[in-house]
C-alpha cells in the first residue's frame, strides 16, 4: 500500500491508500471547464470512477469542498437486521448521501459503496435514498445524482429493502414532476441491478461507462433460474454483450456513454441536467412506444450483437473492444441511441 | 461476531484539529476506521466490531503497537471489520491519524 498524502486529505472520507488507477483511455476534454475555474480538483477528475469508493466520488465529482453530508458516519446509522446475520455492518450503511455544487449549482447526490455488500439496498441504506429524495421537493436543488453501485435489495433484510425501492421509485416520480431532473451515473463495480436496475429506469437521464452495466436480474440469477445454457454468467463478454455500458448505450437505454473517469462523469451529468426531458404525459407515451418498438424490432435477436447489426453497425462484433472514442462515433450514428423520452 | 474494546493512554494528543474522519470500506479482507476527537489529550479508545472471532490477542497486539507509535490523544477510534489481515489492519489506522493530522 502507498504510503497516505495529507495533500489529499478530505474532511470526511478519505481513502489515499486505495489503488486508484489513473484511467487514460479516451477521456473527453473537460480542461474547458475543470481547469478554468478553481471548483474541481484537476488530479481527483483523472481519477478511474470504477475504482474510486463512494466517498471518493463524492468528493472528487462535486466543485471542491462543497460537500455535506447527511446522517454522516458518526450518527452511526447501521443496519439493525445484520448483526442476527453475524454479518458486519457499515457506519453510512454503504450509502452516502448530502448536499454539494457541481459547477456551481446546488445539487443533492446519494452515492452508493459497491463493495458493502454489494452496494445492496437495505432499510437504512434505502430510507437515506428515500429521505434524499423526498428532500429534494423541500429544497429544489438543480438536480438529484444518484451514484450507482448495487446488486440490488440486501436478501438480509429483503422486506424493508424492496419496500425502499419502491418509496425511492416513487419518490424520484414525484421530484421529476416537479421538475427537478433526477440524474443517475453508473460506472462503479457493482453495476445498477435488481432494484437498482428499476430505480435506474425511473431516472430521467442516465449516464454509463463500459464498465458499467444496468438490468434487473443479475448474470447468476438468470443462471440459476433458467440454467447456463441460457445464460452462462461466468461468460463476461456474454454479460457486457447483454447488460453491459455500450449495449445499454447503444439502445437508448443510457442517454451518455462516458470514459472511466471522475471528469468524464461530471461533464456527462452537467449535460444531462441541462437537457432533462419534461415528465409530462408526452415524455411517457413517447417511452411507451419507444419501448414498444425496441421489444418489435429486436424480440427475435439472440444475442446483444445480433441487435448491433440491426442497428446498422456495420461491424457489431467489433463494438466490444472498441476504445471509447470510436464507439461514441458509432453510438453518434445511431438513431435508436438517442431519443426525448423516458 | 466480536465486539472488543481496548482503552490506552498516551503521552501526548495527536496533532490536529479535524474532528472525525473515516477510511475504509467495510468487504472482505478490508475494514472502516471512523476516528473522533472526543476524548481527554491522554486517552484514546479502539472499538472494534468484527465479523471474525477469536482473534482478540492479535487485535491488542496490532493497537498496542499502532497507539505506541502514533499516539493518538484524544481519538476515539471505531472499527467495523470484514476480516482484514492485521497489517491491513495497522494500516488502516495509520491512514485514519494521518487524515485526522490534517
Amino acid at each position: 500500500m502507498a504510503p497516505t498524502d495529507p495533500n489529499h486529505a478530505r474532511p470526511i472520507g478519505d481513502d489515499p491508500s486505495s489503488p486508484i488507477a489513473p484511467a487514460t483511455a479516451g477521456r473527453r476534454s473537460s480542461a474547458g471547464r475543470t481547469g478554468s475555474d478553481h471548483r474541481s480538483d484537476p488530479v481527483r477528475l483523472e481519477m478511474s470512477w470504477y475504482e474510486a469508493s463512494a466517498r471518493q466520488r463524492v468528493a472528487a465529482f462535486l466543485d471542491a469542498d462543497t460537500f455535506e453530508e447527511f446522517v454522516g458516519p458518526t450518527e452511526r446509522a447501521m443496519s439493525p437486521h445484520l448483526p442476527l446475520f453475524e454479518l458486519p455492518r457499515a457506519f453510512d450503511d454503504g450509502i452516502v448521501v448530502g448536499r454539494g455544487r457541481l459547477d456551481g449549482k446546488p445539487v443533492l447526490v446519494a452515492a452508493q459503496e459497491g463493495r458493502f455488500m454489494g452496494g445492496a439496498f437495505g432499510e437504512v441504506h434505502g430510507a437515506k435514498l428515500v429521505g434524499l429524495l423526498r428532500a429534494a421537493l423541500e429544497v429544489r436543488p438543480a438536480a438529484v445524482l444518484i451514484l450507482f453501485d448495487t446488486g440490488g435489495v440486501r436478501l438480509q433484510e429483503a422486506n424493508a429493502g424492496e419496500t425502499a425501492i419502491a418509496e425511492a421509485m416513487r419518490a424520484i416520480t414525484e421530484v421529476r414532476a416537479a421538475g427537478i431532473p433526477v440524474v443517475g451515473l453508473i460506472g462503479g463495480r457493482a453495476g445498477a441491478y435488481g432494484g437498482g436496475g428499476l430505480i435506474a429506469g425511473t431516472c430521467a437521464r442516465l449516464a454509463v461507462s463500459e464498465s458499467g452495466r444496468i438490468s434487473v436480474s443479475g448474470p447468476e440469477v438468470i443462471e440459476t433460474n433458467r440454467g447456463a445454457e441460457e445464460f452462462d454468467s461466468r461468460d463476461r463478454a456474454l454479460v457486457w454483450r447483454t447488460m453491459g455500458g455500450k449495449h445499454r448505450r447503444l439502445t437508448g437505454g443510457a442517454d451518455a456513454y462516458v470514459a472511466d473517469t471522475v471528469a468524464a462523469f461530471r461533464d456527462a451529468a452537467l449535460d444531462l441536467i441541462a437537457r432533462a426531458p419534461a415528465f409530462d404525459l408526452a415524455t411517457l407515451e413517447a417511452e411507451q412506444a419507444r419501448l414498444e418498438a425496441r421489444l418489435t424490432r429486436f424480440g427475435t435477436c439472440r444475442d446483444g450483437a445480433d441487435i448491433w447489426a440491426r442497428l446498422g453497425i456495420n461491424d457489431a462484433q467489433a463494438v466490444p473492444a472498441m476504445t471509447d472514442a470510436a464507439f461514441t462515433e458509432i453510438a453518434a450514428g445511431v438513431p435508436e441511441a438517442s431519443h426525448d423520452a423516458r | 461476531m466480536e465486539s472488543l474494546t481496548f482503552r490506552h493512554t498516551t503521552q501526548k494528543p495527536l496533532p490536529g484539529t479535524k474532528r472525525e474522519a473515516i477510511t475504509g470500506v467495510v468487504a472482505s479482507g478490508n475494514l472502516e476506521v471512523l476516528l473522533e476527537r472526543v476524548l481527554a489529550p491522554d486517552a484514546c479508545e479502539v472499538a472494534v466490531e468484527t465479523a471474525i472471532n477469536g482473534y482478540g490477542d492479535v487485535w491488542e497486539a496490532v493497537v498496542a503497537d499502532f497507539v505506541a507509535r502514533a499516539q493518538p490523544g484524544g481519538l476515539r477510534i471505531s472499527i467495523n471489520d470484514g476480516g482484514a489481515r492485521p497489517d491491513t489492519v495497522a494500516l488502516r489506522l495509520l491512514q485514519g491519524v494521518r487524515l485526522m493530522e490534517a
